[in-house]
């Protein structure tokens, strides 16, 4: 039978969940990296065992954390990001010119041909990867030197490269997304990039649709169609079906637009699950109810998922990197809280129940399905 | 023969006690301490100081002989007894919420 495995992130460590095919009984181990926040980890596609995880704080700086047996055991890895060449300035808040200085690792993604390559996405903004297992890294440099880094400019959480998406069909493509500055494409293995935020529009800057300075929160594909794009916006829940060369809302009847992560069913290209907030200013969800949204439709329609989630009294919110699914045929969907619950339906999305209810605020989660 | 006091969280991450011993040759600054710890255990390297500028991290402060060294310079020669192994070097992460 299968196993499904839970990757957890937390403010205060890792977390690993772990349950067989059914999803109903877990078991929960950790705290790994005690102390530490965990932004992030993930498992090679290529190597299930092989994880990375990327802890750090306001005290220690930034470290990553390597398993190769599946996450029973940690080792440090490779810990130094530095931008290539002269670094250069963006625009700090105030609109003046910034240097570029490394805080953290958001994302880590590696590749699904090998177990010892992976990217990193970094704030402040930049793009790094490692070809030998995390010990050392590298940036790619084209992104943020590309032509508009000079003008991308922090949001409330910082200049952060927080998506990465290796496109499974195209050699050499890979997607990655900034808040504020959009969503930006390679298709030679990130040496050279360009903006891709044609159609969406922001209120909160000055020219609604300029080809930069857009909070994008997070952009998810299907690996069998990987053209086709969904994206939570700041506000706005958007969609590309040509590779991110043009987007169209598709918030349709959601309650609120604002939100911070999306996600794809593992087999239906065109069912995609939202967490509604309240607002940017109010981040919890709408009326106290937590309500995941699904659409089978691949937008503009979409239905209430409430069935195991508290619908009075919930002020949490779900973060753009704690939303994942499995891919057994049931598809698993899970997501995580900054009120430290992780919630997981076996059903996609019919039914849910709390995995555990007292972690840390969760940061990220990520599911690995395992034979 | 340094005696350097680590925080908890640097001795998890490099599987190490509390206090460490090194040897430096030369004259003992903090910036030779700091370099000697990180050449042994190079797992503790950015944790400290930041990897680009070298500067102390803004939570960490360093202390010795009961004095507060954290904003002298790198190059500031350390207190005879820390020299002379009598007192530690001490690594502190800094009180602070979180």
């Amino acid at each position: 039978m299968s196993t499904v495995r839970v990757l957890v992130g937390t403010r205060k460590g890792a977390f690993v969940l772990t349950a067989d095919g059914a999803r109903r009984q877990w078991s929960v181990e950790g705290p790994h990296f005690a102390g530490w926040e965990v932004f992030h980890m993930k498992g090679s596609p290529a190597d299930p065992d092989r994880i990375y995880a990327a802890p750090g704080g306001g005290w220690f700086g930034q470290v990553i954390q390597r398993s190769d047996d599946g996450g029973k055991t940690w080792n440090p890895v490779g810990n130094e990001f530095r931008y290539e060449g002269d670094a250069g300035t963006h625009q700090w808040y105030d609109g003046t010119p910034h240097p570029w200085e490394f805080a953290r690792v958001w994302h880590l993604e590696p590749t699904r041909e090998d177990p010892d390559t992976v990217y990193a996405g970094v704030e402040d903004a930049a793009l790094f990867r490692s070809s030998d297992g995390g010990k050392t890294w590298s940036e790619l440099p084209g992104l943020r030197c590309h032509g508009t880094g000079a003008f991308w400019q922090p949001g409330a959480g910082g200049l952060c490269l927080h998506t990465i998406l290796l496109d499974p069909q195209i050699e050499g493509r890979i997607y990655v997304a900034i808040s504020a500055a959009g969503a930006f494409r390679s298709d030679d293995n990130g040496a050279s990039w360009r903006p891709i935020n044609r159609g969406l529009r922001s209120a909160g800057i000055p020219d609604e649709d300029a080809a930069v300075g857009h909070c994008v929160h997070r952009i998810v594909m299907h690996p069998t169609r990987p053209g086709v794009l969904f994206m939570q916006k700041h506000w706005d829940v958007m969609r590309s079906e040509d590779a991110g060369e043009s987007w169209r809302e598709i918030s349709g009847n959601l309650p609120s637009d604002f939100g911070m992560t999306i996600q794809v069913h593992a087999a239906e290209p065109d069912t995609v699950y939202v967490v509604p907030i309240k607002s940017d200013s109010e981040h919890y969800p709408p009326d106290g109810r937590l309500r995941v949204y699904r659409s089978r439709t691949g937008g503009d329609e979409w239905e209430a998922l409430t069935d195991g989630l508290p619908q009075r009294d919930c002020y949490v919110n779900v973060l753009r990197d704690a939303m994942a699914v499995d891919t057994l045929d049931a598809c698993g969907v899970y997501f995580g809280t900054t009120g430290g619950q992780v919630y997981a339906s076996p059903d996609a999305g019919d039914t849910w129940a709390p995995i555990v209810r007292d972690l840390p605020a969760v940061l990220s989660v990520e599911v690995q399905t395992l034979p | 023969m340094i005696r350097v006091v680590l925080p908890a969280p640097l001795c998890t991450l490099a599987r190490i006690e509390r206090e460490v011993a090194l040897d430096i040759d030369g004259a003992v600054t903090q910036r030779a301490v700091i370099d000697a710890l990180e050449a042994v255990h190079p797992e503790l390297r950015g944790t400290i100081r930041d990897y680009a500028t070298q500067r102390r991290r803004p939570y960490i402060r360093f202390f010795a002989c009961e004095q507060d060294l954290s904003h002298d310079p790198p190059d500031t020669p350390l207190p005879e007894p820390v020299v002379a192994g009598v007192e530690p070097y001490l690594i502190v992460g800094a009180m602070a919420g979180g």
